[in-house]
C-alpha cells in the first residue's frame, strides 16, 4: 500500500491466477454482465455444436472450422483473462490491506473484552499503547499517538485526539503511547479497510454511468451488426450461393466491438487501482469518474497553496522606535508562543539582531495566552505588558487604553502609521501583526505566506484542462489578493465561512460546473457533501470522512490534482479503445468480405487488397488478430491512455491519429503478417 | 467529366450557400414565436383547431405528431379510394386499390413519396390536389417540427417543453412553405409548367399517330415537392417529364428548392444554439460528403461503361450528364426521391452512390427536418466517442450526453439497417417478392434493395425496373416507410426531452471544440463508418460486384 509497491503489469504472481479465473468466468451469470461478450460466447457455443455435428456426421473442411471455434473461445477466454488480470492486480494490494484487518480483541468501557467482529456502531471502546485500534472511530477522550502505516504506508506516527478535527481513527491501526477512548462509527465488515478491500479486489463494483451508457452504445452496435451479418444468408441465396454458419459467425464476431467490450471492466478496475496506489481510497467509481469533469477546484490555502506556517519575515516599526526595540519586545512576547508563527518570530530576531532566547521563569514574566475575544497574546513582566495581535485587535486595545490615559494626537499618529503599514504588509499577502508595549504601539511584524514551490507551475496546468481554481482563505481580501496572484489561482474567496464554502459551490454548480474540494474538519463536511468529488483528509474529522467520497490517505491537498488526471485518464482509455476497436472494422471487412462471397462473386477477388493467401487463410486471419488485440492491450486498458494538459482540441487530434487512424491501419498490417505466418505453418 | 460541368456544380454549391443565412435567419425568427404578418390568419388557425399554444412535453409533442400523422393517412387512404365519385377527375379515373392506396397514403405522409403508380393514369386531379399536395405541405412541415423540438432540446437549458406541435407546423406552412410556393409556382409556371384544370388533350403527331398529353395542376405541386423534399412527381417519369421539369434553369431552381430548407435548418439550429459556427460545422459536413457523392457519381457517369461508353440511357439529353448526375446526389442525400433520370440505368457506381446517401440515414442536408435530426444522432455519438478521449464526460453545447441520449441515439440508428436489411432480405428469399426484378444478377439485387433503402429512408426514389405495385410490396414498403419515419421520429423526440431539461455547462478549455476541422472530420468518419459499415455486405453483393463484373467486361 504505498507509492513504491509499483506492481508489475506481467508478474507472474498475478498472471498465473489469472489464467483460471478466465476459465471460470465462463459462467453465463458472469458474462451476461458483459453484453458484448456474452453474445460472442452465445455464437461460439452455436458453432461448437455444429462443428460436433459435423464430426458425428463426417463433413469436409473440419480442420478450418476447428481453428475458427478455437479462436472464438481464445476470444472469449481472452476478454475474461483482462478482466482477471485487473482483478488480480486488485486484489494483490487487498491482500496486504487484509493483513492489518486481523481479528483483535477489543476492551469495552466496563473492561469487559469482546471480539473485534461483534461490535456495533455506537460501542465505545479503550484503546491502549501497544493495542490495535479494533474498528473505525471517533476519539472520544484522550490523545494518543498512532501508528497508520497499514493504511498510509507512512511509518511515522501521528496524533489522535478527542476534539478538534484529528479524532478519526482507523481499524487496524495501532496505538503506539498513551490511551484513547474510542467511540466505534463502523460495524465489522464496513469499516475502510474491508471498504477499500472491497473496492480494489472488484467484488464492490458496480457500473458506473459513463460505462452503462457506454455498454449501451456497444450493444447498439452489435445490434446493427446482428442486422448486418444475419441478412447475408438471404442475399447470398439469391445470387445462388450459400455461406458456412462458422463464417458468418467470424464476420460477425470479428465486427462487434469485442476489443473494448472485452476490457471495458479492466479499465474500470484498473482506474480504481491506481487511484487506491495514490493512497485515495474512492467511496465509488462514480466518483473518480466525476473527477475528470471537474470544471471547479476549491483549495485551501493554507496548508495546499501556501506551506501550511506562516513565518515572520520583517520587523517594521513606527516612527521614533528602531527595529530591534521592536524585534526586542516581539521576541519576548512570543517567548512562550508554541505555534509556528511564534516561533518564527524569535528565529528572526535571533538572526538578525541576535537577540538570544530568554528564560520566562528568570525574567518573572507571564504568559497571557491567544484567546478568541482577545485575539492577542504575550507577557506581563511586573507593570511591563506586550502584546501582539492583529492589526485591528492591537488598535482597538491601544484606542480604549489611549482614551483613559489621553495621550491624543501622538497616538493617533501612530496608530495611523501602523494601520497604514499593516495595509501595505497586507497588500504584499503578508499577515502583519501588532506590537504594543505599555499602550505604545512599537510596529508590525510581517508574517509572510510561503507559497509552495511548483504550486504555480500546476495551477497553470489545471488553466490548461480547462479547471478553475478557486482559493479559499480565512485572510482578509487584501491579503487573499495577493496570495492568489503570487501562487496563480484563478479567484480566491476570502475572509471564508463554512456557509460561504457551500455557497459558492452551490453556485458554481447552478452554473452546471462540477466542483472538487478537499476539507478535513467538521466544519467542512456540509461542503464536503455538496461538492461533486469531495475529498476528505485522513487527518480529518469522521464527520469530514462520511461526507465526502474520497479519502487521501496521505492528507495532502495537492493531490486533487492528480485525482482529477486519473479521471479523465479513465475516460480517455475507454474512449480511445472504443475508437480503436470500431476503426479496426474497415479493415476486417476487407479481410473476411472477398472471402466469404469468393466462391460465387470470384470477381470480389478485388477487393482482398492485402493479398491475403485463400480465403480460409483470410478469415482465419482475422478472427485471430481480433483475439489477439485484445491480449495486446491489456497492458494499455491497465495503465490507461496518458493524459497530457494541453487543451482539449490538441488531446483529441493527437489520440484520433493514435487510435483512430492508427485503428485503421494497424489491423491492415497485423492480419496480412498473420496471414503470412499461418500460411508458411501450413494452418490452412 | 468537363469543366462546364464542374462550373454548374460550382453554380449550384454558390447558390445555396449564398441562401443558408438568408433562409437561416427568417427560419429562426419564425421558430423564435416572433409575431409575423399573418398574425391574424394564425391566431384564427389556433382558434378552429382549439390550442392555446401552450409548451409540450416531449410525449404531447410526439403525440400530437402521430396523431396528425395517422389522420393525414386515413383522409389520403379514403380520398383515393373514392376519387372515382368525386369531382376534379376529368379523365374518369377509377377509385385506386385497397394496397396501392394504403401505400400511397402512407409515403406522402412519412415525406418519402415512393410511388407504386403512374401519376398521369392513377390519380384524379382531386386527388392530386387536396390529397398528395396537402401532404406535401404538411409532413414537410411535421419533419421540420420535429427537428426545431430537437433543437430546442439542445437550446433550452433545465425546460421541459420542446415547444407546441401545431404551432409549429402551423407556423411552417403559413410563414415558410406557402410564401415561397406561391412565388416559386407562378415561377415555374412562366417557365412552361402547366397549371390547369383540364381534361388530357389529344394530339395527332406528325406521322399522323393520335398521342393523349396528359396535363393539370402542375406547378403548384412541383414546387413544394422540391422546397418540401418530397418528391412525389405529378407524372409518372417524375422530373423527367418535360412538363415537370421544362428547362436546364427549371432544373436548377428545382435543385436548389430541395437543398434550400435544409441548409437553412442547419443555420437555425446554429442561431437557436447561440453559436452559428456551430451550424456551418454541421453543414461542412454536409457538404463534404455532398462533394465527395457528386464526384464519384458525375465521374462514373461520364465515364460510363467500358463497353458502350458514357451511357445516355434513362438520361434527359437537355439536362446531360452532369444535370442528371447533380440531380441523382441531391435527391437521394436529401431524402427528396424526385428523379430526373433513371437511377436503374446508372453506371454500377454512380447507382451506389444514391443508395449509400439515403442508407446513411440522408444526413447529406436531408429531408427537411429530417436531416437535421438525422445528422444530430451522429453527432450524439460521435461526440460520446471523442468526447471521452479528451477525458471528460462527453458534452455538445453544454449538455452531457449521457446514457439516456446514448439509448434513443442508438435505438433511432437502428431501425433503418433492420428494416433495409431485413426487408430486402425477406424479399430476396420470396419467390413472388423476386419475380419482380426485371433484370437478372446482381443488378436485380440492387433493385430490391433500393426500393427497401428508399422506403426506410423514406426517400422515395427508385432504381426502376422493379415491378413494386404487387401487394407484397405495396404492403412491405409501406411498413418500411412507417417504421423508417415514425420509428425514428420517437427515440428523436425522447432524446430532446432528455436533453432539455439538462442544465447546460460552460465551455472551457477541457470541453472540446465542435466547430472546428477536427470535428467535421470525425463527424464525417463517424458517419461513414456507423452509417455505412453495416451496409457493406449488400452493397458489395449488389453494386460492388457490378461494378467489378462489368470492369471485367461482363454482362448479365
Amino acid at each position: 500500500m504505498s507509492h513504491s509497491q509499483s506492481a508489475s503489469i506481467l508478474d507472474a504472481r498475478i498472471l498465473v491466477p489469472a489464467l483460471g479465473g478466465a476459465v471460470t468466468k465462463l459462467d453465463p451469470r458472469k458474462l451476461a454482465k458483459n453484453p458484448v461478450i456474452f453474445v460472442v460466447a452465445v455464437v461460439t457455443v452455436l458453432c461448437t455444436v455444429l462443428l460436433v455435428k459435423d464430426l458425428a456426421t463426417g463433413g469436409g473442411g473440419l480442420g478450418f472450422t476447428f481453428q475458427l471455434v478455437l479462436w472464438l473461445w481464445f476470444t472469449v477466454l481472452f476478454a475474461n483473462f483482462a478482466e482477471a488480470v485487473a482483478e488480480g492486480r486488485g486484489k494483490a494490494q487487498a491482500e496486504s490491506l487484509k493483513k492489518s484487518r486481523t481479528d483483535t480483541e477489543a476492551t469495552l468501557e466496563n473492561g469487559k473484552k469482546v471480539p473485534s467482529t461483534s461490535l456495533k456502531v455506537g460501542d465505545v471502546v479503550v484503546v491502549e499503547a501497544g493495542e490495535i485500534i479494533p474498528s473505525d472511530g471517533e476519539v472520544i477522550e484522550g490523545v494518543a499517538s498512532v501508528n497508520e502505516a497499514a493504511i498510509t504506508g507512512e511509518s511515522a506516527p501521528v496524533i489522535r485526539e478527542s476534539g478538534g478535527d484529528r479524532s478519526a481513527v482507523t481499524g487496524g491501526t495501532q496505538v503506539l503511547s498513551d490511551r484513547i477512548v474510542v467511540r466505534i462509527t463502523a460495524a465489522a465488515g464496513s469499516t475502510f479497510i474491508d471498504r477499500m478491500i472491497g473496492l480494489v479486489e472488484g467484488a464492490e463494483r458496480q457500473k458506473t454511468p459513463n460505462e452503462i451508457a457506454l455498454n449501451i452504445l456497444l450493444a447498439g452496435m452489435t445490434l446493427i451488426f446482428v442486422f448486418a451479418v444475419a441478412t447475408i444468408p438471404s442475399f447470398a441465396a439469391y445470387a445462388g450461393g450459400s455461406i458456412p454458419v462458422v463464417v458468418l459467425v467470424a464476420l460477425f464476431v470479428t465486427l462487434i466491438p469485442t476489443t473494448i467490450g472485452a476490457l471495458l471492466s479492466a479499465i474500470g478496475i484498473a482506474g480504481m487501482d491506481r487511484l487506491v496506489r495514490f493512497n485515495v481510497l474512492a467511496m465509488s467509481g462514480r466518483a473518480v469518474e466525476a473527477a475528470g469533469d471537474i470544471d471547479t477546484l476549491l483549495l485551501d490555502k493554507t496548508g495546499t497553496i501556501t506551506l501550511g506556517n506562516r513565518q515572520a519575515s520583517e520587523f517594521r516599526p513606527v516612527r521614533g522606535v528602531t527595529a530591534e526595540e521592536l524585534a526586542d519586545a516581539a521576541q519576548l512576547a512570543s517567548l512562550a508562543d508554541e505555534t509556528p508563527e511564534g516561533r518564527s518570530i524569535t528565529v528572526l530576531a535571533k538572526e538578525k539582531y541576535g537577540i538570544r532566547a530568554r528564560d520566562m521563569g528568570t525574567l518573572n514574566a507571564t504568559f497571557v495566552p491567544f484567546t478568541a475575544q482577545s485575539r492577542m497574546s504575550g507577557v506581563d513582566m511586573g507593570e511591563t505588558q506586550i502584546r501582539k495581535g492583529a492589526v485591528d485587535a492591537i488598535l482597538k486595545h491601544v484606542g480604549s487604553a489611549n482614551s483613559a490615559t489621553g495621550r491624543g494626537r501622538a497616538a493617533a499618529a501612530e496608530m495611523e502609521e501602523v494601520r497604514r503599514i499593516g495595509d501595505e504588509v497586507s497588500k504584499a499577502g503578508g499577515t502583519p501583526l501588532a506590537v504594543v508595549r505599555d499602550n505604545r504601539l512599537l510596529g508590525v511584524i510581517y508574517l509572510k505566506d510561503i507559497v509552495k514551490g511548483g504550486i504555480r507551475e500546476r495551477f497553470a496546468e489545471l488553466r490548461r484542462m480547462g479547471i478553475r481554481t478557486v482559493m479559499i482563505t480565512g485572510d482578509n481580501p487584501m491579503t487573499a489578493a495577493a496570495i492568489a496572484a503570487e501562487a496563480g489561482v484563478d479567484d480566491f474567496l476570502a475572509e471564508a465561512t463554512p456557509e460561504m464554502k457551500l455557497d459558492l459551490i452551490r453556485s458554481e454548480q447552478a452554473k452546471g460546473k462540477l466542483v472538487a474540494m478537499c476539507g478535513d474538519g467538521t466544519n467542512d463536511a456540509p461542503a464536503l457533501a455538496q461538492a461533486d468529488v469531495g475529498v476528505a483528509m485522513n487527518t480529518g474529522t469522521v464527520a469530514a470522512r462520511e461526507a465526502g467520497n474520497m479519502v487521501d490517505l496521505d492528507s495532502d491537498p495537492t493531490k486533487l490534482i492528480e485525482i482529477v488526471e486519473i479521471g479523465k485518464q479513465l475516460l480517455m482509455t475507454r474512449g480511445a479503445l472504443t475508437t480503436f476497436s470500431i476503426a479496426n472494422d474497415i479493415a476486417k471487412y476487407f479481410a473476411i468480405i472477398p472471402a466469404m462471397f469468393l466462391a460465387f462473386y470470384p470477381q470480389l477477388g478485388a477487393l482482398n487488397v492485402m493479398g491475403l493467401n485463400s480465403p480460409e487463410s483470410a478469415i482465419l486471419s482475422a478472427i485471430i488478430f481480433n483475439a489477439l488485440v485484445i491480449v495486446a492491450l491489456i497492458p494499455l486498458s491497465l495503465r490507461g491512455v496518458k493524459y497530457r494538459a494541453v487543451g482539449a482540441g490538441a488531446l483529441l487530434s493527437r489520440n484520433m491519429a493514435i487510435y483512430g487512424l492508427g485503428g485503421v491501419v494497424v489491423p491492415f498490417v497485423a492480419i496480412k503478417l498473420i496471414d503470412m505466418a499461418i500460411t508458411s505453418v501450413g494452418l490452412v | 467529366m468537363t469543366l462546364n460541368g464542374w462550373l454548374q456544380i460550382l453554380l449550384y454549391c454558390g447558390i445555396v450557400l449564398a441562401l443558408v443565412r438568408p433562409l437561416g435567419g427568417y427560419m429562426f425568427r419564425v421558430f423564435s414565436g416572433e409575431r409575423m404578418f399573418l398574425a391574424p390568419v394564425e391566431r384564427a388557425i389556433y382558434a378552429v383547431a382549439g390550442t392555446r399554444g401552450e409548451e409540450q412535453h416531449w410525449t404531447r409533442y410526439a403525440a400530437s405528431l402521430l396523431f396528425f400523422s395517422l389522420a393525414g393517412i386515413l383522409a389520403l387512404y379514403l380520398l383515393q379510394r373514392m376519387q372515382g365519385t368525386l369531382p376534379f377527375n376529368p379523365q374518369g379515373l377509377a377509385g385506386v386499390a385497397p394496397d396501392l392506396a394504403f401505400n400511397t397514403a402512407v409515403s406522402f405522409v412519412t415525406n418519402t413519396n415512393w410511388q407504386a403508380y403512374g401519376g398521369e393514369t392513377t390519380m384524379s386531379y382531386l386527388t392530386q390536389m387536396m390529397g398528395l399536395n396537402v401532404q406535401n405541405f404538411l409532413s414537410a412541415a411535421s419533419g421540420i417540427a420535429v427537428a426545431v423540438a430537437l433543437i430546442r432540446g439542445f437550446a433550452r437549458r433545465s425546460a421541459s417543453g420542446l415547444g407546441n406541435f401545431w404551432v409549429d407546423v402551423t407556423r411552417t406552412v403559413l410563414y415558410i412553405l406557402l410564401p415561397i410556393c406561391i412565388v416559386g409556382t407562378l415561377f415555374l409556371v412562366w417557365q412552361g409548367v402547366p397549371q390547369n384544370l383540364a381534361p388530357y388533350t389529344v394530339a395527332t403527331t406528325l406521322e399522323g399517330a393520335q398521342q393523349t398529353i396528359a396535363q393539370g395542376p402542375v406547378a403548384s405541386q412541383m414546387m413544394i415537392k422540391h422546397l418540401g423534399t418530397n418528391g412525389g412527381g405529378f407524372f409518372n417519369v417524375n422530373a423527367a417529364h418535360p412538363f415537370e421539369n421544362p428547362t436546364a434553369l427549371t432544373n436548377l431552381f428545382h435543385m436548389v428548392c430541395i437543398f434550400a430548407i435544409g441548409v437553412g435548418l442547419t443555420n437555425v439550429f446554429g442561431r437557436f444554439v447561440g453559436d452559428e459556427r456551430q451550424g456551418w460545422a454541421i453543414l461542412a459536413t454536409m457538404g463534404i460528403l455532398f462533394i465527395i457523392g457528386v464526384a464519384v457519381v458525375y465521374w462514373a457517369e461520364a465515364a460510363g461503361n467500358p463497353l458502350i461508353g458514357t451511357a445516355m440511357e434513362g438520361k434527359e439529353t437537355r439536362f446531360g450528364v452532369v444535370g442528371s448526375a447533380l440531380f441523382a446526389v441531391i435527391t437521394t442525400a436529401a431524402s427528396c426521391g424526385a428523379v430526373n433520370a433513371m437511377h436503374g440505368s446508372f453506371s454500377a457506381l454512380g447507382g451506389m452512390i444514391p443508395m449509400l446517401n439515403i442508407m446513411l440515414g440522408e444526413v447529406i442536408v436531408g429531408g427537411v427536418g429530417a436531416g437535421m435530426y438525422g445528422i444530430l444522432l451522429f453527432v450524439i455519438v460521435a461526440i460520446f466517442i471523442a468526447g471521452l478521449m479528451v477525458g471528460r464526460t462527453p458534452e455538445y453545447l453544454g449538455k452531457k450526453i449521457e446514457g439516456r441520449e446514448v439509448k434513443f441515439a442508438m435505438l433511432a440508428l437502428l431501425i433503418l439497417p433492420l428494416m433495409m436489411l431485413g426487408m430486402t432480405a425477406a424479399a430476396a428469399v420470396l419467390p413472388g417478392a423476386v419475380s419482380s426484378v426485371l433484370n437478372p444478377g446482381p443488378h436485380g439485387f440492387s433493385e430490391m434493395l433500393y426500393a427497401y433503402v428508399s422506403a426506410g429512408g423514406n426517400n422515395g426514389s427508385a432504381f426502376a425496373s422493379l415491378s413494386a405495385n404487387t401487394p407484397w410490396y405495396n404492403l412491405t414498403l409501406g411498413i418500411t416507410m412507417l417504421a423508417g419515419r415514425f420509428l425514428m421520429i420517437l427515440p428523436i423526440l425522447a432524446m430532446a426531452g432528455s436533453l432539455v431539461g439538462k442544465k447546460a455547462v460552460p465551455a472551457s478549455d477541457g470541453t472540446f471544440p465542435t466547430h472546428g476541422p477536427l470535428f467535421v472530420a470525425l463527424l464525417v468518419g463517424v458517419i461513414l463508418v456507423l452509417g455505412g459499415l453495416e451496409f457493406f455486405p449488400a452493397l458489395a453483393l449488389g453494386p460492388i460486384v457490378e461494378h467489378l463484373a462489368v470492369m471485367a467486361g461482363q454482362t448479365f
